[in-house]
């Protein structure tokens, strides 16, 4: 601070050479396009010119049975989709971070390590392999259902309308356990080891102590991947792309924001592409994520309680 | 768990439980490289055997060697992570020293604004990106991708990097300042050789994704020239369908290099991961 009152110091150009780049690239390159694609929303091409609509847009998508029906079942879809994330992914990758983090086990840097393998890999690898894996064609899936007995219950999931949403998330999930587990792991290292004795000396270990003493202490490493898995939820489109295409078939019954997004505003097949309609998609899309994140910073972030050490 | 209570039952159990995961992540991975050292027949009447000299056969590398052009994709991408990397990593290293060395008007303002894109995805800005691309002349070329991706990767990078160069001890700045070196000099040859552990953390971070995206090259840059080998691999697997021992092959050629230079660098990664940056 006392640098701050010394009277007639010279401008400091530095600093302006060093925040300029990154300020102008992420300015332009990210900023804008993104206050542009909000402002896109509330025009309208009409003979060759943009007009000003206000709010028809969103009118059209909500109002219009031929946008509001795919929207609507593009947003349950994707909540459906997170609600999977939420319940199956963070707790295996809590689970999975607990028994990682148990000391001297031996082999923990290997399963670390292979655990974490799929989520390297881009999602145009992890759609097809299990595709592959899944389909009845080449019937690795009912060959393994077959030894532990279940071949009756195999079907093409990914095939089938009420299925193949849930089989998505839940290859979703595979690839991503990785995150939530090595951001727990490092949370429950970081927990010091008085703390754990303190408890050991009170009788508490084991199960109760997971419950009682450190999940209490990584709450805010869950809040904060609870809001990772939203954003990139509501954000997700490659995976179902490269799995079922840009019409998430069968029948739109995998269709999330992200495809519906990609076809109102480069069209597919019989539908044109209409730039306007999907910028108020992403607006609606912007809005939903903004909404997770506020809600996340000040109802979820401020009631935790963060213990210094 | 603690030593007091460490029993063999329970490290048993851990063990089941670690084991039966690895096996669930790595099965798909092990399963499609193997069988992509198959016949066809092989393939399909035993999936699940490795290769065995009957069932050998390179089919499938020579018919995707020969149909794409693997190779110019495979250059595409590495021009445009690696000088997406590059600039990310300058000017996130730039930014991020501004902000935790030098107390200036507007500091965390500052850092709040380029916080914004950590969870604001750039991809809800497509719309604009591309009407920007075009206006500009950029629609399919590398460039564009490098741009994208350098916006993309920054917000990450500075908040990364300016939690490590709060580290940097000051006394070292201040003798390099009473030494005469420049506040530039300072930043090249003290400040940035200190923290390149953390770069390395930061690269990786921003790799990945680049490396993986299809979203923005089959909007930016889906011509033949610029194609990126996850797009290349994405319309090739979609031409041959039918063709098993050719799509094997595709997918475990885009397996193999990220693989390789994730085992070389995980240990890298993990630590990054677990050094409590990204708490």
């Amino acid at each position: 601070m006392a640098a701050d009152i010394r009277p007639k110091r010279p401008f400091r150009w530095h600093i302006g050479v060093f925040l300029a780049p990154a300020v102008l690239v992420y300015t332009a390159i990210m900023i804008l396009p993104l206050a542009g694609t909000l402002q896109l929303s509330l025009f309208r091409n009409v003979e060759q010119h943009q007009v000003f609509v206000g709010l028809a847009n969103f009118r059209t998508l909500f109002g219009d049975p031929n946008w509001s029906v795919g929207f609507w079942n593009a947003l349950r879809n994707n909540t459906w989709f997170f609600i999977i994330h939420m319940l199956v992914q963070n707790p295996i990758g809590v689970m999975l971070a607990a028994l990682l983090s148990s000391p001297r086990l031996r082999f923990a840097a290997f399963y670390r390590t292979a655990i974490f393998v799929p989520t390297i890999l881009s999602f145009v690898i992890v759609g097809f392999a299990w595709k592959l894996i899944l389909s009845p064609l080449w019937g690795v899936a009912p060959h393994l259902m077959d030894l532990v007995g279940l071949k009756s219950l195999f079907t093409p999931w990914l095939g089938k309308e009420q299925y193949a949403l849930t089989a998505l998330s839940l290859i979703s999930v595979w690839q991503f356990v990785g995150i939530p587990m090595m951001l727990i792991y490092a949370a429950l290292l970081s927990i010091p080891e008085e703390v754990i004795e303190a408890a050991e000396c009170d009788g508490i270990t084991g199960l109760a102590q997971f419950w009682k003493i450190k999940l209490p202490l990584i709450l805010p490493s869950i809040g904060i991947i609870s809001i990772l898995t939203f954003v990139g939820n509501f954000n997700a489109f490659d995976l179902i792309y490269t799995a079922q295409g840009a019409l998430a078939g069968p029948n739109y019954s995998t269709d999330i924001l992200g495809t519906f997004l990609y076809r109102a505003f480069f069209g597919f097949q019989l539908q044109t592409g209409d730039p306007n309609m999907g910028a108020a998609i992403a607006t609606m899309m912007f809005l939903i994520i903004l909404g997770g994140v506020c809600v996340y910073l000040f109802l979820v972030q401020t009631r935790l309680r963060r213990y210094q050490f | 768990m603690s030593t007091a209570t460490r029993s063999l039952p329970r490290t048993i159990g851990a063990h089941a439980i670690l084991l039966t995961y690895t096996a669930i992540a790595l099965a798909p991975v092990i399963l499609v490289i193997m069988n992509s050292f198959k016949s066809r027949a092989g393939i399909f009447g035993a999936p699940l055997t490795p290769p065995t000299p009957k069932t050998f056969d390179l089919i499938g590398y020579t018919t995707v060697i020969g149909q794409g052009d693997f190779i110019h994709y495979f250059q595409n991408s590495l021009v445009v992570t690696v000088a997406s990397l590059f600039f990310v990593l300058l000017f996130g290293a730039m930014a991020a020293f501004a902000l935790s060395e030098y107390r200036f008007r507007g500091n965390s303002l500052m850092g709040l604004y380029l916080a914004l894109g950590i969870m604001i995805p750039i991809r809800l800005g497509t719309v604009a990106i591309l009407q920007l691309m075009v206006a500009s002349g950029l629609v399919n070329t590398l460039t564009a991708l490098i741009l994208v991706y350098t916006a993309q990767g920054l917000p990450l990078a500075v908040f990364i990097l300016s939690e490590f160069m709060k580290q940097v001890s000051d006394d070292l700045k201040n003798a390099g300042r009473i030494d005469g070196l420049s506040e530039y000099t300072i930043f090249f040859r003290l400040v940035l050789p200190l923290v390149r552990p953390s770069m390395a953390t930061v690269a990786v971070f921003t790799m990945i994704p680049i490396w993986n995206d299809l979203w923005f090259p089959l909007i930016l840059a889906p011509s033949e020239e610029t194609k990126t080998v996850t797009l290349g691999a994405q319309l090739f697997l979609g031409q041959f369908v039918t063709n098993w021992n050719a799509i094997l092959a595709a997918l475990s050629l885009a397996i193999m290099p990220v693989l390789i230079l994730y085992i070389i660098f995980s240990r890298q990664l993990i630590r990054g991961i677990t050094s409590g940056a990204v708490k």
